[in-house]
């Protein structure tokens, strides 16, 4: 499974991205992340600890979900970002965008 | 699911390939319009670039990203997933480096009609960023008249 949706004791969601974020599997992770704003869920951390790869259409559905997450007044971090994906977000200025963490343990206690 | 193969040609002459006739020509792959196929595609080539000498590091991150969005948006934008067309890819070698070209059978499009993605007022868009993230990650490129041919160069370090 691409995507994998679980509860922190504090109330986070976080998504764990397994393989790549690319055009083909983008709208299923805009899913899981509606899904649980419908849910009143308002915290949400994004793991890319396990993510090789992420395309410009993944980093656009990121863009997407983060305007839909600040719009119903809630917050999200990005974690575990390798050093390729990394440049990916400062070449296309993203990073200034994201909050970023280097970790998930660091994203959680950041809220 | 049926699949449907590439068409994988290695220093040999494809009269049927848009570039396959030319001698400089090191290989060349026709794929279906299909998103399944780009992974694939860039392990071929990428196999190909490193052993025409580029850095692991110019193949793992520059190639990777700029071919993936390159068959991307020729396969999405360029063909519309129509089954009925292909994607023509093709790399050559040069004395600095390697030029690979991704021609679609689409209607081409102007790209300097794409902003840059970075400008304040487009950053929170949620498209745009494939064209920049090539023209950030290679050497060179060059598109055709038509805007559904591009070329890339990349160089050995």
């Amino acid at each position: 499974m691409t995507f994998t949706v679980s509860n922190a004791p504090n109330g986070v969601v976080i998504v764990s991205v397994d393989g790549q974020l690319i055009v083909a599997n983008r709208n299923e992770l805009k899913d899981k992340v509606l899904e649980a704003l419908e849910s009143n869920e308002s915290k949400f951390v994004l793991d890319f600890s396990s993510t090789g790869y992420i395309d410009s259409s993944g980093l656009g559905v990121l863009v997407s979900v983060s305007k839909k997450i600040r719009e119903a007044g809630g917050d999200l971090r990005l974690a575990g970002l390798n050093e390729d994906l990394r440049m990916l977000f400062e070449l296309t200025k993203l990073d200034t965008l994201f909050k970023i963490c280097d970790a998930t343990d660091e994203a959680l206690d950041s809220f | 699911m049926t699949m449907v193969p590439l068409r994988l040609c290695v220093r040999r002459s494809d009269p049927s390939h848009p570039l396959g006739t030319d001698d400089a020509i090191l290989m060349t792959v026709t794929v279906p319009s299909e998103l399944d196929v780009v992974e694939h595609t860039v392990d071929i080539v990428s196999r190909h670039c490193l052993a025409c000498g580029l850095s692991l590091k110019a193949v793992r991150f520059n190639l990777r990203v700029a071919l993936s969005e390159a068959l991307a948006n020729a396969i999405v934008y360029g063909n519309r997933l129509d089954p009925a067309k292909s994607v023509h890819v093709a790399l050559r070698e040069l004395d600095r480096g390697v030029e690979v070209y991704v021609q679609d059978q689409g209607q081409g499009f102007d790209p300097n009609g794409i902003p840059d993605p970075t400008r304040p007022d487009c950053i929170e868009r949620p498209a745009g960023r494939g064209l920049f993230l090539i023209k950030e990650l290679v050497d060179d490129l060059v598109f055709n008249e038509e805007g559904n041919s591009i070329c890339m160069t990349l160089h050995r370090a």
